[in-house]
């Protein structure tokens, strides 16, 4: 039981920002509603590459005893999402600046009274 | 060994790699001249778009070039990385011949795209970056097209994602297209996050990323109906399948038509990324019906996957009708395209069942259709890119996208107009141009699945041609129009680049059997055949 704890907060968090992304008015809730995705996404890929007791999957000289190791390959693509996450928040926020800009209001629905 | 063939054996990393040293010299050259740098951006494109005429070359023939490299015409390039069994951590690019029919079309439109540009940006500001950007889509897309890796499939999926929402909002002046690129970041990051969790569902039950691998080792449990469900969903998303349409008339609109061109290769290339999940990827469970009868996962994704095509190609044509914007327009009958090439294909899943000696076979007609939709594939791209181009030939010229206010162009933009013309006759499918070729079979073939299909898609493709037989009436001809009477032709390299097009569509339209044997048929059976493409890693 104890070890699903994780992926019940990955459905909490994926569920809690597609709401935020579909409900929300207002365009930063949106966009944190992606970053709660995507946090969720993140952790379920690190959660499982998970090995109760292993160590990092490091060889070093002289080492004959075997140990349990976690596969590196989870970590490496939660890292690699990570980065685009970021890119894509950057855009995200940059756009967000400039519908500001534009309407004076981050609101959805006064952005489409505005367009009509 | 020759240099052709080792150029050959390299070629799927070089068609990535290129475009994305490319992307990033291109500010360095921008430094020096305009010029320079526009000549560097298109040496660098047709230098992709040869990489890739040689690989798909090489993948169609068999080995024509480079024999030891491709068997069973499927082309694998590992990076140089050993095979140490499983766990498989390598990442490979599988190029078969849907792949090399895919880069195909991403070797058509942005060659197409930069030669465009070169007049139709040339007043703008901020040209480095737009060009960087460009090259950073095609290497996005081509990666998309060609790899054989799901996580990698994500990556270049948010590559592409990332430069085409800052190119949407090129116009970053105009609200409009600010508020179009916020859109599609919204919309297209939801649907790589999908992805992403998808590549987690296999990943967790099969240790591995490699599509072929994960293909191969597939068990169709409850996680990985939930990560059919989640790819289908959101590759229907970046596709701009009915309902998920509405992003896609926007961006299209909205950026830039020397854009819109290349963002129609991302979309298709989402959707080959749809067949290659469906087909390969899933294809255990949808061709041995023998084995899980009780399932008819064939006949149910067929159904939903055609009844989603109808929809959007009813909501796309009758959008298209109401439009007042000349570029939204074409959005929306891009739109109703997409829903042609899923009816196909849809309808030709659906065919699939067990024949009297208790083999899954696709029939005859779902054969026919699954090629008509692949055809379909490749001729969208180039009418639909022509017709955009055209549009931003017109709002180049003067200034103006509104039907309501544009009128009598066709006696100042002569060649603009035949252009025109062709993407029209091509889009609604009128012989003897290539859109006729493909809607031909897919009419045809769902004619004899279901008639009631067919009637819907010739109903929608008359309609399709109404809507442009007006646009083309209120843009280019009627009364002389004192605003626009000093309208002139549009420079030389749009004509070129736009000619790029049309000519592709001539000469498909008039030999459309060289394409279908060469081609397109060597594609559908790479799709059927799905053994082969796990057998190739």
């Amino acid at each position: 039981m104890i070890y699903n704890i994780p992926y019940f907060a990955v459905a909490a968090l994926i569920l809690i920002g597609l709401y935020a992304v579909v409900f929300k008015r207002n365009l930063i809730k949106i966009v944190i509603g992606i970053t709660l995705i995507e946090s969720g996404v993140n952790l379920f890929l690190i959660t499982l590459g998970f090995r109760e007791n292993s160590v990092a999957p490091i060889h070093t000289a002289g080492t004959t005893e075997k140990t349990l190791m976690s596969l590196p390959v989870p970590q490496a693509l939660t890292l690699t999402s990570i980065v685009i996450g970021v890119a894509v928040l950057a855009l995200m926020l940059s756009l967000v600046i400039h519908i500001y800009r534009h309407y004076g209001t981050l609101d959805v629905r006064k952005i489409k009274e505005v367009d009509e | 060994m020759d240099f052709l063939a080792t150029l050959v054996n390299h070629s799927p990393a070089l068609i990535i790699a290129v475009p994305l040293l490319g992307a990033f010299l291109t500010p360095l050259i921008g430094k020096i001249n305009g010029k320079v740098r526009n000549v560097f951006v298109i040496l660098v494109v047709a230098c992709t778009s040869f990489l890739i005429a040689l690989l798909a070359y090489n993948v169609f023939t068999n080995g024509a070039l480079s024999a030891d490299a491709v068997t069973n015409n499927i082309q694998t390039y590992v990076f140089g990385a050993k095979d140490i069994g499983t766990p498989a951590v390598r990442i490979a690019f599988e190029v078969d011949a849907m792949n090399a029919f895919m880069a195909l079309i991403a070797a058509i439109l942005p060659l197409a795209a930069v030669v465009y540009s070169w007049a139709f940006m040339k007043d703008e500001t901020g040209q480095d970056k737009y060009y960087t950007l460009i090259l950073l889509m095609t290497a996005g897309m081509l990666g998309m097209m060609l790899t054989g890796d799901m996580f990698n499939f994500f990556v270049f999926l948010e590559i592409t994602s990332i430069a085409t929402a800052a190119l949407i909002a090129f116009r970053i002046d105009q609200k409009y297209s600010v508020q179009a690129a916020f859109k599609y970041i919204v919309i297209s990051s939801i649907g790589a996050l999908f992805v992403l969790f998808a590549v987690a569902l296999f990943y967790g039950q099969y240790n591995a990323l490699n599509m072929a691998v994960i293909g191969d080792s597939i068990k169709y449990t409850m996680l990985d109906k939930i990560a059919l469900v989640l790819l289908i969903a959101s590759l229907a998303l970046k596709t701009g399948i009915a309902p998920m349409h509405m992003w896609l008339p926007e961006a299209y609109g909205r950026a830039p038509s020397s854009v819109t061109v290349v963002i129609i290769g991302t979309t298709l290339g989402s959707l080959y990324a749809m067949f290659r999940m469906i087909f390969t990827v899933y294809g255990k469970h949808i061709w041995d019906l023998g084995k899980t009868m009780a399932l008819q996962l064939p006949q149910l994704l067929g159904i939903l996957l055609v009844a989603l095509a109808i929809l959007t190609i009813i909501l796309g044509v009758f959008m298209a009708l109401k439009q007042s914007d000349l570029k939204k327009m074409i959005g929306f009958a891009a739109v109703a395209e997409i829903g042609y090439m899923l009816l196909a294909v849809g309808s030709a899943i659906a065919t699939i069942s067990l024949n009297e000696s208790g083999v899954t076979v696709m029939t005859s007609a779902g054969q026919m259709a699954l090629k008509g939709g692949i055809f379909h594939v490749l001729n969208d791209a180039l009418d639909v890119g022509l017709l955009f181009l055209v549009a931003g030939a017109v709002y180049f010229a003067a200034k103006e996208t509104s039907l309501n206010k544009l009128g009598g162009l066709a006696r100042n933009m002569k060649y603009t107009t035949v252009f025109f013309l062709i993407g029209l006759f091509a889009v609604s499918g009128l012989p003897p141009l290539n859109g006729f070729a493909s809607k031909l079979m897919i009419y045809e073939s769902t004619y004899a699945i279901n008639p009631i299909l067919s009637i819907a898609a010739i109903l929608c493709s008359i309609l399709l041609l109404a809507t442009f037989v007006k646009v083309f009436h209120s843009v280019f001809l009627g009364p002389k129009i004192p605003k626009f009477s000093n309208v002139k032709e549009v420079p030389k390299s749009m004509l070129i680049g736009m000619a790029i097009i049309a000519v592709i569509i001539i000469f498909i339209g008039l030999f459309p059997n060289l394409i279908v044997e060469n081609i397109v048929k060597p594609a559908s059976e790479a799709l059927m055949n799905y053994g082969l493409y796990l057998g190739g890693i």
